[in-house]
């Protein structure tokens, strides 16, 4: 029987083969050839395409280069939502490699956050996961921790060093026992058809009378279209690291293992597939 | 913690109690009278029935209370008849007692009371003193009194024999009578009221108990004589008073108060050890002057009080120098009574609701709890016809789980087929009554017909109502009226719904009900008349189950609750981490059944979880496994933790010195992590460094002492020279950070991950703490074995003192306390948290040791024995060897992970004996010390032990409640598919017991089963063929024969005579060898064993210094070695392993050393793995996992490069 462990070190290491092809209108010396990569699922785009960029640079001049950005099939990618995410939410049930496009002109000012430098991609990581400490023990596991140990866990996401963050991470995963869960659950709704960028609330993963909270529960107060009731066909996947938990796993476990590094459970809410 | 009992008794004298792991009430069936007072301890409950008399109530063991009698038969040689029983007459009766001095005829004796059973005849003990005699059993003397012997010499005139016979307690788990006779005769009074306790006060004779009983005319008596032998006692004796009492409470230790007529309260004083029953009383006042004292209840240190006025008092000051404290505190609520249980923790009974409470937060820093709670679970006497389709299936639930198998009564037979229209009536009213709102007798007309709802909830409780109502079907009459007044003329029967009709009269008022299970309910529901629907019901079952539990809910207000009369807790082990299900019934059920099974929980099983594991490997077989070849995106590098530490440094003069500490991480070839620990140390103003590669370090090992957070690193090559490099930490939690990421880095590198495999080779240190070796094939391979200092260990949480496995992965570990522990699985825990840990299969342990520091004394002239001993002597306090000064006051626990749990007391279970103040003597120190003073003995000491608690958590849990000293299991072979594995065991006092019900998926089996034997065991052990060995107190030998699946605890044992003049002390049998270590540390080997005649013929010496050997499957041999000689320093307590056995050598030829010192224990009986027959060099390369070191050259020097060390 598979431990609990083995289904963190299973997100961790979670890749997408991508193939990074270069927009046709850029302006080009040279061809340029796609290149593949597999990236993290919990790792942030910009943070994890030197190579890319590297690559794409080499047959353009650097007076037609601004900032690069990256699109599929005509959605401007948010590098600022984790890999796995974006692919979960626009691109699950297509066939792989996951084709990203790669532009570097046109920056959509409206659509994305500039990220000049993987600094910036840090103090993104970092509040989010102070906020999810803020929801599951009112901050105060990081607050009491030291400023290497919050440096820890961003070279760990950085470097793709499993041990090294869960080492820290672990601190941020407990609860006491007596209250069964953390005060709430940081997670996060994404749907592909709403302008809403995410669905969050405050919701305990335990019910007042005791009872735990399950995903089922979770989606049913707050965002029930997605579970389809018994008559009708599954309109709604409902997918979390590229896999359909069932409903009545509970969320606490769910916010335990199935978190990003940043402490959020990100779940998407994506159309079936019709056939 | 095993389950214990908390015991009360409702308004109508109806006896329950309730289990700290369970949920309900449990009514006390066998009381057939109303009880008016309990008095409960571990092993027993004493109450005071209706009838004023006092009834005994003895928890029924997996060991019977058996006892032994014997009488020794007396001859005499005389030229005409040879030996005869015809004896001089100065000589000894010819049936007499151990010293001749008494007549003791075989059939002069008498059961002691009808509570006791033969367990057999009278036979001839054939066991003299470790020795098989001949048979007969005869020893001889020149004459009597005088040395015995064997053997019959020229000048033995008188023999003597002796006969042995059994009695066995026979009234367990039943409420047996107590005589109320005095030492002259009857007692004039009955009894008023009852208190039990005392067992802290001694430890001999074992389960020795106080009984201190109230008349109804104020006089208070105390039963003497009860211990585990005599669980009844002996017999009363009046304790004088200075008034007339109405009550009083014994505690655990030396606390006794009583309450006076008057209100105010008295203390017994003078309880010792050999006075439990005290000397005097002193008066204290009542709490309050105007309001008299009704109850008191003591405990170990605290006194709780209640007034006239129901308000509760706390008395201040209690300790065991101040039985009576100095004041009182008065409490919040008002009860009618109080009861202190162990570990000081309260129960009482609330003056408003008659609820039973427990108080909350009592430590052993705050006596006095922190508020009430009111316990509330339902009572299985709470089942109303309108209810019992959820009620029966709640019970039905449980029994299905737990795998209680009852038989099916005959009386519901009976009814069944009774053709009563009441009853036809009754049946079809509670078929509609699913919904619990329809009550029975509200509408019996209604004789809708039976078309049960099929919806698949409601099926499997709808067939069960209809069992229900069958099966006290004619008793459906009489429960109207039970109803409605509970407790009348006919309460004196279980309660309402247990009421059994005339027809099923004769039944023991077992509650048939309760003992439905569901697979009895399927096979009724195929054959009923519902057979068509069959199909469904195994796919509802589970969920009608848990829908009824649900449904429970609202069955239980408060209102319901009857009124509780008396409770007592002193039975009941709980303390303030204790995990209760009292308090909220729903909850409690729902865990109760996650608790139930050991090794399958219903969360690991969980489709929701199977199901995110199955995700998750389709998403790596989509997402990565076609795209491999693909680039990864972050390059991997190194990872380096660094900080400060000591180091025992190497060369001489050894002292710790600071040195900066590195681990570097990276990833080796083949994608494994590997990495290196660096040591930056300064020598001579120079910077030097040592390093070690973490795929050759073989074990880390945790060497906590009071002073410092020390760990050592071992390699192969440290191994052999006896010399780790030793390293302290700053603090314990830094420590604890770098063994953690060392052994996990440790196992990255070598690939290891997740629990150990079956084939685990299992140690222990002195320490109490556990590793285990993967086993390589090349390890037992010949003639080139793996030398066994390369065997990489981990190490597992937990505190053992012992471990035992077989090949299966059944293991069992043994507690310093003797607790039982069973290997739940896991992996981790103790200092390894997250990730180097499982997360399930993890539990809290606890282990309890005993310190001990010696008094010393030197007799003078003058002032007789004083603690002024000479100036050459030892220290006056000193630990055993006398070398080190140990103080009570000084005297620290082994490490910090340890805590006191008691004060110091003096220790009389010394071997030689003590005197009644503990002493022993002789004539100086140091020498050999006898329990008694003699004109010669100028110097005395006596030990005093203090006991410390670990709490720590690993993949361990508790095997209640019997406390073991050996344990041993079968090591299966390879491919044999054992169903029932055997596991025999030793208790602690020495009764061989037999496990039933150990299976791969129960490894803690279900009950022990008591095997005979005549004297007290020590050791144990089971080989190939189902051959037991056992090692008994006195160091002989013997054998079970005719031990076999069939026949799981055999039929005799067999007197193996031991090596000449050595005592045997432990024993180990593999597939055919049988090894035993003496008490002089010699290995010995047993010769001759057949499959016709397994006893064998004659004991081979091997080796000595052996302080512990263990046989594996297929023979190997593997010892914990004492004085291995290393380059650098002797250790004791070595693993080594016997090189060159083989089929036709078992006894092999020389020994190869492995870890140690400080080991204490090994198990190879997992481990049988044949190794490779023909070694061809490409195979057995192969063989190994890729990781490993073997197939490398030995590292010359790794440790010691930095040139520093050759210093």
């Amino acid at each position: 029987m598979a431990d609990d462990k083995d289904v963190l070190r299973d997100v961790w290491f979670g890749r997408i083969p991508t193939c990074f092809t270069l927009y046709q209108d850029e302006v080009t010396e040279r061809e340029a050839e796609p290149f593949y990569l597999l990236l993290p699922r919990v790792s942030y785009l910009t943070l994890v395409t030197d190579k890319v960029k590297k690559h794409f640079l080499k047959v353009m001049k650097a007076e037609d280069v601004e900032e690069i950005w990256f699109e599929y099939e005509g959605t401007p990618l948010k590098w600022h939502y984790p890999i796995g995410l974006l692919f979960d939410l626009h691109a699950s049930n297509t066939s792989l490699p996951w084709s990203i496009t790669v532009h570097f002109k046109n920056f959509p000012e409206r659509d994305l956050l500039h990220c000049p430098c993987n600094s910036v991609i840090e103090a993104h990581f970092m509040s989010s996961i102070k906020e999810a400490d803020a929801l599951k023990h009112k901050s105060q596991v990081i607050n009491d921790m030291q400023k290497k140990d919050h440096k820890q866990l961003w070279m760990g996401l950085q470097n793709d060093k499993f041990d090294q963050f869960w080492a820290i991470n672990r601190k941020l995963m407990e609860y006491p026992t007596e209250e069964g869960g953390f005060r709430y659950i940081p997670f996060r709704i994404y749907l592909t058809m709403s302008d809403r960028p995410f669905i969050q609330k405050l919701f305990r993963p335990i019910s007042p009378d005791g009872h735990t909270h399950t995903l089922g529960d979770l989606l049913k107060e707050v965002y029930p279209v997605a579970i389809a009731s018994d008559d009708e066909a599954k309109r709604y996947q409902v997918v979390i690291h590229g896999i359909e938990p069932l409903l009545e796993t509970p969320l606490q476990w769910l916010s335990e293992h199935l978190s990003h590094p940043d402490n959020f459970l990100h779940i998407s809410v994506i159309p079936a597939p019709s056939d | 913690m095993p389950v214990s009992l908390l015991w009360a008794v409702d308004v109508y004298g109806r006896v329950f109690s309730l289990s700290t792991g369970g949920q309900q009430w449990e009514h006390c069936c066998d009381a057939v009278l109303e009880f008016k007072r309990l008095t409960a301890v571990q092993q027993c409950c004493w109450g005071i029935a209706c009838d004023h008399h006092i009834y005994l109530n003895v928890h029924a063991s997996d060991v019977p209370i058996r006892y032994q009698e014997e009488a020794y038969e007396n001859q005499r040689w005389n030229p005409v008849d040879n030996f005869s029983d015809r004896l001089l007459p100065s000589d000894r009766w010819q049936w007499s007692d151990i010293t001749g001095l008494e007549h003791k005829p075989l059939d002069g004796f008498l059961l002691p009371s009808t509570n006791w059973e033969w367990e057999g005849d009278w036979y001839i003990d054939e066991n003299f003193g470790g020795e098989p005699t001949e048979k007969g059993g005869w020893t001889y003397a020149i004459d009597f009194p005088a040395t015995y012997t064997i053997d019959k010499k020229w000048n033995s005139c008188v023999r003597r024999r002796r006969w042995i016979r059994y009695r066995r307690y026979k009234a367990t788990d039943t409420w047996a009578k107590i005589p109320s006779e005095g030492q002259s005769g009857p007692l004039p009074d009955p009894f008023n009221d009852i208190s039990c306790g005392g067992w802290e006060i001694s430890e001999e004779p074992r389960g020795r108990l106080s009984l201190w009983a109230v008349s109804l005319q104020g006089k208070v008596w105390f039963r003497g004589g009860i211990h585990h032998h005599t669980p009844e006692g002996m017999s009363w004796e009046e304790v004088s008073l200075p008034g007339e009492v109405v009550q009083i409470s014994c505690g655990p230790g030396d606390l006794v108060w009583a309450v006076l007529w008057e209100g105010q309260l008295i203390v017994r004083e003078g309880i010792t050890r050999d006075c439990p029953q005290g000397s005097s009383w002193v008066v204290v006042d009542s709490p309050n002057p105007e309001v008299g004292t009704i109850h008191v209840a003591v405990g170990v240190s605290v006194v709780w009080a209640v007034t006239k006025d129901n308000k509760v008092w706390f008395r201040r000051g209690i300790n065991s120098h101040n039985p009576c404290g100095s004041g009182w505190i008065g409490m919040v609520g008002e009860m009618v009574m109080i009861s202190v249980g162990l570990n000081d923790q309260v129960w009482a009974i609330s003056r408003e609701d008659r609820a039973v409470y427990f108080r909350q937060g009592v430590t052993s820093t705050e006596l006095s709890g922190k508020a009430w709670k009111a316990v509330s679970v339902p009572r299985d006497g709470d089942i109303r016809p309108n209810s019992s389709t959820s009620t029966s299936s709640l019970h039905s639930a449980g029994c299905f789980f737990s795998g209680e198998v009852r038989a099916q009564s005959v009386m519901s037979e009976d009814s069944d087929t009774e053709a009563d229209p009441q009853r036809a009536v009754h049946e079809v009213g509670a078929s509609v009554s699913s919904p619990p709102s329809v009550h029975l007798s509200n509408d019996p007309e209604a004789p809708k017909p039976r078309i049960p709802k099929v919806t698949s909830d409601s099926f499997i409780s709808e067939m069960l109502s209809d069992r229900e109502t069958k099966r006290d079907g004619a008793a459906a009459t009489s429960i109207p009226e039970e109803e409605v007044t509970p407790g009348d003329a006919e309460a004196k029967s279980p309660p309402p719904a247990l009421v059994l009709s005339p027809s099923q009269s004769g039944g023991p008022g077992d509650p048939q009900w309760s003992t439905v299970d569901l697979e009895e309910a399927q096979t009724h529901l195929a054959v009923g008349p519902a057979a068509g629907r069959g199909d469904s019901s195994d796919t509802c079952s589970l969920s009608s189950v848990v829908t009824c539990m649900l449904g429970l809910e609202g069955l239980y207000g408060p209102d319901d609750h009857p009124l509780w009369a008396w409770v007592s807790g002193g039975g009941c082990a709980v303390d303030c981490h204790t995990q209760l299900n009292w308090f909220n019934s729903v909850t409690a059920l729902t865990s109760s059944i996650q608790a139930m099974s050991l090794s399958v929980s219903p969360a690991q099983t969980a489709a929701w979880r199977k199901q995110i594991f199955e995700q998750l490997n389709e998403r790596s077989k989509r997402e990565i496994d076609n795209f491999k070849h693909y680039e990864q995106a972050i390059e991997q590098s190194v990872w380096v933790k660094k900080g400060t530490m000591q180091w025992w440094r190497d060369w001489k003069p050894h002292k710790w010195v600071d040195v900066r500490f590195a681990l570097e991480q990276f990833s080796g070839p083949e994608g494994h992590k590997d990495g290196i620990v660096f040591l930056y140390y300064n020598f001579n103003e120079e910077k030097k460094y040592l390093h070690a590669f973490i795929n050759e370090v073989t074990i880390l090992v945790p060497v906590l002492n009071d002073s410092k957070h020390t760990f050592a690193i071992y390699t192969a090559e440290r191994t052999k020279q006896r010399w780790p490099i030793k390293l302290a930490a700053a603090t314990e939690m830094e420590m604890h950070d770098w063994l953690a990421l060392l052994s996990v880095s440790c196992c990255d590198s070598r690939g290891i991950q997740g629990p150990p495999s079956k084939q685990a080779i299992w140690s222990i240190t002195c320490k109490g703490d556990i590793f285990v070796s993967e086993p390589w094939p090349s390890l037992e391979a010949c003639p080139y074995p793996t030398p066994c200092d390369q065997m990489f260990w981990r190490q597992v949480g937990g505190h053992l003192r012992l471990v035992e496995c077989n090949s299966v992965g059944v293991v069992w570990g043994l507690g310093y306390d003797h607790t039982a522990w069973v290997y739940t699985g896991g992996y981790g825990g103790g200092f390894f948290q997250g990730l180097a840990s499982s997360t399930d299969n993890i539990f809290t342990q606890t282990d309890v040791k005993s310190v001990y520091i010696y008094e010393n004394q030197r007799w003078n002239p003058v002032t007789g024995y004083t603690s002024r001993g000479l100036p050459t002597d030892r220290y006056m306090w000193s630990d055993a060897t006398g070398l080190h000064e140990c103080t009570k006051a000084s005297t620290k626990p082994p490490s910090p992970h340890w805590t006191w749990v008691t004060e110091w007391a003096v220790d009389y279970g010394v071997s030689g004996g003590t005197d009644r103040e503990g002493w022993q003597y002789a004539a100086d120190f140091p020498t050999s010390y006898h329990g008694y003073k003699t004109l010669k003995d100028f110097v005395r000491r006596r030990r005093w032990a203090r006991k410390c608690k670990l709490t720590t958590t690993g993949p361990w849990q508790e095997v209640p409640p019997i406390p073991l000293s050996d344990v041993t299991i079968l090591p299966c072979g390879d491919q044999s598919v054992v169903e029932q594995i055997p596991l025999w065991a030793i208790s602690n006092k020495g009764d061989v017991l037999c496990r039933l019900g150990v299976t791969l998926l129960t490894p803690a089996g279900t009950s022990w089963l008591h095997v005979g034997t005549d004297q007290p065991f020590k050791s144990i052990s089971i080989g190939g063929a189902s051959q037991v060995w056992a090692i008994a107190r006195d160091g002989s030998a013997f054998y079970r024969g005719s031990v076999s699946t069939q026949n799981p605890a055999g039929d005799c044992w067999y007197h193996i005579p031991s090596p000449a003049r050595q005592k045997l002390k432990q024993v180990s049998v593999g597939r055919t060898s049988v090894y035993t270590v003496d008490e002089n540390g010699n290995l010995w080997y047993r010769q001759g064993l057949t499959p016709s005649y397994p006893q064998g013929s004659s004991w081979e010496h091997i080796s000595n210094n052996v302080r512990k050997v263990s046989v594996g499957p297929l023979d190997q041999v593997w010892i914990i070695a004492d004085k291995v000689q290393g380059s650098h320093s002797l250790s004791c307590g070595t693993v080594c392993h016997r090189l060159g056995v083989q089929p036709m050598e078992p006894k092999g030829q020389a020994w190869d050393y492995g870890i140690g010192g400080g080991w204490d224990h090994i198990t190879v009986r997992g481990n049988n793995i044949e190794a490779p027959r023909v070694r061809m060099p490409s195979l057995t390369d192969a063989l190994r996992p890729p990781s490993t070191l073997a197939a490398r050259p030995l590292p010359a020097g790794n440790t010691e490069n930095g040139n520093a060390v050759q210093c």
